[in-house]
């Protein structure tokens, strides 16, 4: 017998010691962060950046695949006792000799896990993690002149190629409200004062917003060069006209942080994906009723929000509690009740 | 359908605002659910694992008799645990909130014959749902005992004490065949029908996983203690079936609990359903552990108006509650255990002699109990 068979008999074997739980249930009170175990990451030390930012050091798991300059990370973590997921850039170089990687985390305004990670996440805290991911990362071949357009939080990817690739000229045209909000400011100017950087802050509460016109007056030479742009949406909208405009929009690259902002409305148009049915909902009835009435087999129990025989998936949009007026957004993993929820505005019921 | 009405002194108005008061009960407890109380459910369960596996081992050695009576004590309680505080719990989606698939009640599987979801539909649904209505609710005597004057005497009855005795020893078995309707499924024409055969063959499977596990696996590891550790599983499975038993007995069959009639819950409202669950259910009186033991079941009339807050709160809630039967003039039937337990299996007794005062009986009710 092979190895490989080997082991799944007495894995086999093992489960029938632990069933109906699994070995690795066992395994998990010891050794959260093994081979083969769900991917875990546990918090080493959290920095301070700038008076909003906070760098967080993680050691991941050992089933962990390593990243590429660029990329971004899933991250689960538990705040006030619920379980959240939210994407951030990778900060850390990829090939940093101890194995941890980085992710840089802004607080925004009302935001429950950046504020969480920034203000109030202690080291030694267990976070669940996905494997890395993301397009925004750069080429096999090394492109001559590069040109990195950021802004606020849209650094962190753009710091993690920074760390990672040194290039011959490269040039970062960085927004922020105050020189205190440069993210990484030291370490920027240190990179200037070695040369390896030409850098051009603008700060937004005494100079403006950018107009991408300024490039020009900046970077004279920006459409020689290959562009990572990252930042809020108006920066980036108004990156891709300009590129276009130009005829050279396979130069620009950007990224995206928040696609979608849910905006909880009362009632909206209801896709239950699994069926492919389409129907418009008021805010007052139970989504169970709505995709009964739309012919959509739906579980149920109790019909009153007490037996739990009616949770589906929410793939999207949001979705208000019938009995507490509760909003709850759609986001990988989240279940709701479907017989005393209501659409709040447009959402994809999974069934 | 006790002859006297212990409700009939509230106006349709005052039940509703019963209502509204608990509602705001539970809108407090959910507002207030976080970081501690997640922090608890991990404790308890690992805390149960360590316990499960360090009470295995010492069974390792069970044919030295102090280490069988270690062992089986330590994994009685771990099963206790497992069923009580966290499995009963979890599949109540008490947990749910806090979006963990590991303690999520669609994921859990707890070490029971019966299968989580199969006792999530009979319990969750049919249960919480129809809480002691006759023909509704079969927690009600569980299909095979009278528990209330108003049930039909059938000579069967008669054995019910012997009934309920064998039902507490094997009391997960008789959940699993409860669940599955055995029997009303082993009719000839239902037996055939593939859904049932399909959650019988779930049933199946689970028996024999769990069969597996406590009486041969364990057991063959053992080695020169096959016997001992046999004997101490079986053990801890009969002292967390009669345990288990005796909790739920408690919860709906002492004197002074309500049953309601079929027809009193047709359109009901928030405030009578809220209401019926008061009257439906009775506590256990007594320390921390035993709350704890009891899985909060203790507090059942608390579990029954709020099944799906987490368990670890039930016990603050109970004091609001309390304060809410005394002010609408309710009786809040509770006691400790013993007193509760003889209770319960007082009324077994009574109950499986015809009654003494056929007057309380009422024709149209027995035509409906036909009909149903
Ligand atoms: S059907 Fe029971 S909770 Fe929704």
């Amino acid at each position: 017998m092979t190895s490989a068979a080997l082991r799944s008999r007495a894995w086999k074997l093992l489960e029938m010691v632990t069933t109906p739980l699994l070995p690795s249930d066992y395994l998990d009170l010891v050794s959260p962060l093994r081979a083969g175990a769900d991917l875990r990451g546990r918090i080493e030390a959290v920095h301070p950046e700038t008076g909003d930012a906070a760098t967080i050091v993680i050691r991941p798991g050992r089933g962990w695949r390593g990243h590429t300059a660029g990329q971004y990370v899933r991250i689960g973590v538990d705040v006030d006792g619920v379980r959240l997921w939210r994407a951030y850039s990778i900060t850390s170089p990829t090939n940093r000799q101890d194995g941890r990687v980085m992710i840089t985390v802004k607080a925004i305004p009302d935001g429950k896990v950046s504020n969480h990670l920034v203000r109030r996440a202690k080291p030694g805290t267990l976070i669940q993690l996905d494997q890395p991911a993301g397009d925004f990362v750069l080429p096999q071949a090394k492109p001559a002149k590069v040109l990195y357009l950021t802004a606020g939080s849209g650094i962190t990817p753009v710091m993690g190629m920074l760390r990672d690739i040194e290039f011959d000229d490269v040039v970062m045209v960085h927004c922020a409200p105050r020189p205190q909000d440069v993210i990484f400011r030291n370490e920027l100017h240190d990179l200037v004062a070695d040369k390896k950087l030409r850098l051009t802050e603008v700060h937004t509460d005494t100079d403006g917003m950018l107009d991408i016109a300024r490039l020009d007056e900046l970077v004279p030479d920006w459409a020689e060069r290959e562009t990572w742009a990252c930042g809020p949406a108006g920066l980036l909208d108004a990156a891709e006209k300009h590129w276009t405009e130009h005829g050279i929009q396979e130069r620009l690259h950007t990224e995206r942080f928040r696609p979608s902002i849910v905006v909880a409305g009362d009632g909206g148009e209801v896709t239950f994906s699994s069926t492919g049915k389409t129907v418009d909902a008021d805010g007052a009835t139970p989504l169970l009723d709505i995709g009964e009435e739309a012919g959509v087999l739906m579980p149920s129990g109790c019909r009153m929000g007490i037996c739990f025989g009616c949770i589906t998936p929410l793939k999207a949009g949001a979705v208000r509690d019938l009995r507490t007026g509760k909003i709850t957004e759609a986001e990988p993993g989240v279940l709701i009740q479907t017989c005393v929820s209501a659409a709040a505005g447009p959402c994809d019921i999974e069934r | 359908m006790t002859a006297i009405d212990p409700t009939a002194h509230l106006t349709a108005e005052q039940i509703e605002e019963l209502g509204r008061e608990l509602d705001a009960i539970r809108d407090e407890v959910i507002a207030g659910r976080g970081e501690k109380d997640a922090a608890y459910i991990r404790k308890v369960i690992s805390a149960q694992r360590k316990l499960e596996l360090v009470s295995r081992g010492v069974l390792l050695f069970s044919f030295f008799p102090p280490a069988w009576l270690l062992g089986t004590a330590g994994l009685s309680v771990a099963k206790i645990m497992d069923n009580m505080e966290i499995g009963h719990n979890i599949l109540h989606g008490q947990w749910d909130w806090m979006r963990d698939p590991k303690i999520h009640s669609t994921t859990w599987e707890w070490d029971h014959v019966s299968p989580s979801d199969q006792w999530k539909h009979s319990h969750n649904e049919l249960h919480h749902t129809y809480t002691n209505v006759i023909g509704k609710d079969n927690d009600l005597g569980y299909g095979i005992m009278r528990v209330d004057e108003d049930q039909k005497w059938h000579p069967f009855h008669l054995g019910q004490p012997l009934w309920n005795f064998i039902n507490a020893c094997f009391f997960e078995y008789g959940i699993a065949a409860y669940d599955l309707e055995l029997g009303k499924n082993l009719h000839k024409r239902r037996r055939k029908n593939p859904e049932f055969r399909a959650r019988a063959k779930a049933v199946g499977r689970k028996i024999r996983k769990q069969v597996l596990k406590d009486y041969v696996i364990h057991p063959l590891l053992s080695g020169p203690s096959f016997l001992t550790t046999l004997a101490a599983t079986f053990t801890a499975n009969l002292v967390r079936n009669i345990w288990s038993h005796s909790v739920i007995m408690c919860g709906h069959f002492p004197e002074g609990v309500q049953v309601f009639e079929r027809r009193s819950i047709k359109g009901e409202t928030r405030g009578q359903w809220y209401l019926r669950q008061m009257m439906g259910s009775a506590n256990i009186s007594g320390s921390k552990a035993m709350h704890f033991m009891t899985g909060n079941l203790s507090h059942q009339i608390e579990h029954h108006l709020f099944p799906d807050l987490p368990s670890n709160r039930y016990a603050e809630v109970a004091v609001k509650v309390r304060a809410l039967f005394e002010k609408y003039e309710l009786e809040y039937v509770t006691g400790p255990l013993p007193k509760q337990v003889f209770s319960a299996w007082h009324k077994v007794f009574r109950l499986s002699l015809p009654n003494k005062n056929p007057k309380v009986k009422t024709p149209d009710r027995e035509q409906e109990l036909v009909a149903a």
